[in-house]
């Protein structure tokens, strides 16, 4: 068992570096994420940066399995009384967590209790929004967010005689898409998280309504409205190029990767944090942009598009613990909001940069002139100041709403239903959950 | 057979060639998936000839795991574990068990072999989410009591040892008593080299049964550390933004496969009777 | 039940037992009427607010157009799994009774897939029909027929049941082996004597005398395909797309786990142990009456 060893070795350095110093017990903080591999060993870094700044607190991070195992796996221990401090918590469960009050302590009351002068004016708006109170008020602590950007395979465009650049619209996607497929490359585009891009994102970048009540910023009692017909006409255009392989569905989550890197389609939406994964296994070049949006269909500034909208996740503060552990976790969020450990973070991720230092950091050390599928993101989500449509989404039930539009999509991709019928269907599925969740929780 | 071997002996080793040739079809594909780099996996199509980066691939499955996985060694340890604990423990508990309900009159005899059956009728699956409320209060996730303890009752293990010891002759009992012997002595003396071909039978199958756990370790441990090698399987093909690493993923697969067919297929005779005999 | 010669003990029997009866109540009996309790309740997933709600979660199921639909892919999944992998179990079985040579190597060579956890079985046959590097959707897309799982739900409901089917003929083979083999050699014999043919043989006098243990079977691969496959819908489809291959099984893990609905998910449950109850009913019933070879 060599990692074992390693362990113990690790354990004998760090005993020694903390050494006879130590005399008090650091206050242990326990943190609960979900990232795995390469990203477990950043925030492992990033905790151990902590410990290392001061002596009074001790970050434990502890990996719990995937966002839906940590989320239930904390909320088991919140039950059984033994809940940890923090945990990492993907933006479609933030209605549940903001709905949970006594089981959760919002980011501001830390920060402000802690009284470590704390700006909340510091964070990126396009991030920090998501997470933020119709009056301002921050409920969590971003950690990993991404965006849908837009990626093309360049050697496929050369030889589809198409020029170097990340088609604007829909329109030019589809030409686009036909030269490709003239030229022998059998799919067009193809999407990862479905719902998150054409529809969530969709709506901000057209700055259309996916529910009123500012997209359920403003209260449990905001009615779904994403089958408008600006939301069915985007919807049976990919239906039609689904028939010729335009737009070729593949599957929930980051399922259609595959088809982007082996050339299969040549031009594909997905999350910027997909960056060095489709670098690193595609066998072309890989072109950036931003994702397309239907001039005809848009109520952006200008007939432009708006802005886009995140995922990710962010970190939660459970309640229930005492003003002395509060501390420890409000300096953490503060070390890992400083603009070099952000900017750091953001340039070994391919995640946002959450503090606008961080951003303008990183542009000065010249990282994006030699990257510049990291900046894409960034600039599309701070495209526009973000309107009531285009701050992010709150709902409660998320992830079976999620679930549920996917559901509906396959349904209309298929030929099963008419977009109409099927975004229709979706709304009235998914106003049952919201109903739901606002008695759930009144 | 009647007839003399003839036309309809060919087409039978047929049928039964195409047959063993379809069963063993995915398997091959998988071992050669194992073989290769992840650029000729994901080149369609895939060759069908075994690459030469096996002791790579399986290496890397074994020592490092995936990106974001763990080590298989460690998988592979925890999966024995558990399929050991269950195994071990369902025979012991039906064992004793059987023999209280066979051997001995005392009250509530009867409520309790009823208690016993009613565990037939509530699979796992059917009561997951309190099972695992229960887990949890008990504090027993991300542990190994947690993860075998709740699946060591068992009801089929119970009514076959129950059968077998009805057809052990009352002699043998008498013969004991007069020596003078109690009933655990008859119990060690007579019974359990008695039961020897029953407890082996039914060790294969409450094996194979522990190993390949799905459900109930996926919700139990959330530690990697603690990852049976058919969650990190799953884990594996997890991969979010990320590329599956199939040459690994399979070769993993491989390994978590090789157990417990060899169990099946070194035991063979008794996995057979085992499985006939204990109608489960 | 039968007492036979034993031994008269006030305290032993009690030890004995108390292992076994302990965890069947600590993890069966117990969490079983807990979800009972849990199905007229709503519950926010945190447990900080509880309102008693009578029979509405079971009302709310049974109008949920996603459950029916449950109960739908649940019947179209075990029927087409039960029918595949005895038919072809059958088929298997009969002709390794037949041959004479290497008889023993066939059956080896068909009875291991039972070792093979049905989660795995699935990543095999999801690794072959991956849409874009799987080997036989190539050999289809070749033909010139479109494979993909992701989008296509007949597609996937027939993924997962050779997923299914694949790991489940060996235990049927295994049995239907047994059953032929108990089968008397001189009745045989006296048929071909009297003339009558191979086929004849088998429709006249194989499969009445297999009959019960097809039946037995019948419910056992019924049973596997409603509970042990939970891992080939998790790792394979997790129930898409578009709920073509959500089992209730699966609706239950996720209602729980992933949508954290306590109340719903509980509900489902009780539903869940009446059809295994009334299951197992069947199977014992009919396990009593048995022909025992």
């Amino acid at each position: 068992m060599l990692s074992r060893r390693n362990l113990l070795a690790a354990a004998a350095v760090a005993a020694l570096a903390t050494g006879p110093a130590a005399a008090q017990q650091p206050v242990e903080i326990q943190f609960w994420h979900a990232m795995a591999g390469a990203l477990n060993d950043w925030v492992d870094e990033l905790a151990k940066g902590y410990n290392d700044s001061q002596k009074k607190y001790k970050i434990v991070a502890v990996n719990k399995g995937n966002y839906t195992e940590v989320m239930t796996g904390a909320i088991a221990a919140y039950r059984a009384g033994r809940a940890p401090h923090i945990i990492q918590v993907f933006e479609v469960g933030t209605a549940t967590m903001m709905a949970a009050k006594g089981a959760v302590k919002p980011v501001y009351e830390v920060m402000e209790q802690a009284g470590i002068g704390w700006d909340p004016k510091v964070y990126l708006p396009a991030v920090a929004g998501y997470y933020t109170t119709t009056d301002g008020r921050m409920l969590s602590m971003p950690l990993n967010s991404s965006s849908p950007i837009f990626y093309y395979n360049k050697d496929a465009f050369k030889k589809a005689g198409l020029p170097d650049v990340a088609p604007k619209t829909w329109s030019e996607v589809r030409d686009a898409a036909k030269k490709l497929q003239a030229s022998g490359v059998p799919c067009g585009i193809s999407t990862a998280w479905p719902s998150w891009v054409l529809i969530e994102n969709f709506g901000a970048m057209h700055n259309l309504p996916m529910a009123t009540k500012e997209n359920g910023f403003g209260g449990l009692d905001t009615v779904f409205q994403f089958n408008s017909p600006a939301h069915v006409t985007h919807m049976e255009r990919i239906a039609e190029m689904q028939k010729t392989k335009e737009f070729d569905y593949g599957g929930r989550r980051g399922d259609s990767q595959v088809k982007f890197t082996n050339a299969e389609c040549g031009m594909y939406i997905a999350s910027s944090a997909g960056l060095s994964s489709i670098l690193k296994t595609a066998k072309f070049d890989v072109g950036f942009g931003m994702m397309p949006y239907w001039p005809d269909l848009t109520k952006g500034p200008n007939g432009g598009p708006q802005n886009s909208i995140l995922g990710g996740a962010t970190l939660w503060v459970l309640g229930g613990k005492t003003p002395d552990e509060y501390k420890g976790v409000a300096e953490f969020f503060a070390h890992i909001s400083k603009p070099d450990v952000q900017a750091a973070s953001h340039q070994r991720t391919g995640y946002l940069p959450i503090t606008l230092a961080a951003y303008e950091l990183t542009q000065k050390q010249g990282f994006y002139e030699k990257n510049p599928g990291f900046e894409i993101a960034n600039k599309q989500m701070t495209l526009n100041p973000p309107t009531p449509n285009s701050k992010g989404i709150r709902f409660g039930n998320l992830v079976q709403i999620r679930d549920m539009i996917e559901e509906e999509m396959e349904g209309v991709f298929a030929g099963k239903k008419a977009a109409k019928a099927a975004l229709d269907s979706a709304v009235q599925r998914g106003n049952a959950l919201l109903r739901q969740f606002e008695r759930d929780n009144k | 057979m009647i007839e003399k071997q003839g036309a309809g002996t060919w087409v039978t080793h047929a049928i039964l060639i195409v047959g063993v040739l379809t069963v063993a079809f995915p398997i091959y594909v998988t071992f050669v998936a194992s073989t290769l780099t992840l650029r000729d996996v994901l080149a369609a199509p895939m060759t069908l000839i075994p690459g030469p980066h096996l002791i790579e691939n399986y290496s890397t499955a074994l020592f490092s795991g995936t990106k974001n996985g763990t080590p298989v060694s460690g998988m592979l340890l925890n999966s024995l574990i558990m399929a050991l604990v269950i195994a071990t423990g369902k025979i012991v508990i039906s064992l004793l068990s059987a023999f209280a309900v066979v051997y001995f009159r005392f009250p509530l005899r009867m409520v309790f072999f009823w208690m016993i059956f009613v565990t037939l009728m509530l699979p796992v699956e059917v009561r997951i989410l309190p099972t695992f409320k229960v887990v949890s209060d008990l504090e027993l996730l991300n542990s190994f009591p947690g993860l075998t303890v709740p699946l060591i009752a068992s009801a089929t293990a119970t009514f076959l040892f129950r059968q077998f010891f009805m057809t052990v002759p009352d002699e043998l009992v008498e013969a004991t008593k007069i020596d003078g012997a109690g009933p655990m002595r008859f119990f060690r003396d007579v019974l359990l080299p008695l039961s020897r071909t029953n407890i082996a039978a039914l060790f294969v199958i409450l094996f194979i049964y522990g190993w390949n756990q799905y459900l109930w370790p996926l919700l139990i441990t959330s530690d990697h550390s603690m990852d049976t090698i058919v969650i990190g399987i799953r884990r594996m093909l997890a991969a979010g933004d990320d590329q599956v690493e199939w040459p690994v993923v399979m070769a993993t697969t491989m390994l978590a496969m090789i157990p417990p067919v060899f169990v099946v297929v070194a035991m063979q005779r008794w996995f057979v009777k085992g499985l006939v005999d204990s109608e489960k | 039940m039968r007492v036979r010669v034993g031994y008269n003990n006030k305290v032993l029997p009690y030890i004995l037992v108390a292992p076994q009866i302990l965890i069947t109540l600590v993890f069966f009996i117990w969490p079983a009427s807990q979800a009972i309790y849990q199905a007229v309740q709503r519950q926010d997933p945190f447990g900080l607010r509880t309102r008693f709600v009578g029979l509405d979660n079971f009302a709310a199921i049974l109008e949920d157009p996603g459950y029916l639909n449950s109960l739908s892919v649940t019947a179209i999944f075990s029927l087409s799994v039960a029918a595949l992998a005895l038919g072809l179990a059958l088929l298997l079985a009969v002709s390794a009774d037949r041959v004479i040579r290497g008889a023993t190597t066939y059956k080896t060579l068909l009875i291991w897939p039972y070792a093979v956890a049905p989660a795995i079985a699935g990543v095999l046959w999801m690794f072959l029909f991956n849409p874009t590097i799987g080997s036989i959707s190539f050999v289809l897309k070749a033909l010139g027929y479109n494979w993909n799982h992701l989008l296509d739900g007949n597609q996937a409901m027939i993924l997962v049941v050779l997923a299914a089917t694949w790991k489940q003929i060996s235990y049927n083979f295994i049995f239907f082996l047994a059953g032929l083999q108990a089968i008397p050699k001189s009745l045989i014999e006296a048929a071909a004597i009297d003339g009558a043919g191979r086929t004849r043989r088998f429709w006249t006098i194989i499969l009445p005398l297999l009959s019960p243990t097809a039946f037995f079977l019948l419910v056992v691969n019924i049973v596997y395909a409603f509970f042990d496959t939970f891992g080939i819908i998790h790792a394979v489809t997790s129930g898409g797309p578009a709920r073509a291959t959500e089992i209730l099984v699966y609706k239950v893990y996720y209602d729980a786990f992933e949508a954290l609905d306590l109340g719903g998910s509980a509900a489902q449950s009780v539903i869940l142990m009446a059809i295994v109850i009334s299951l197992t009913v069947v199977q014992f019933r009919y396990v009593e009456r048995r022909v025992h070879y």
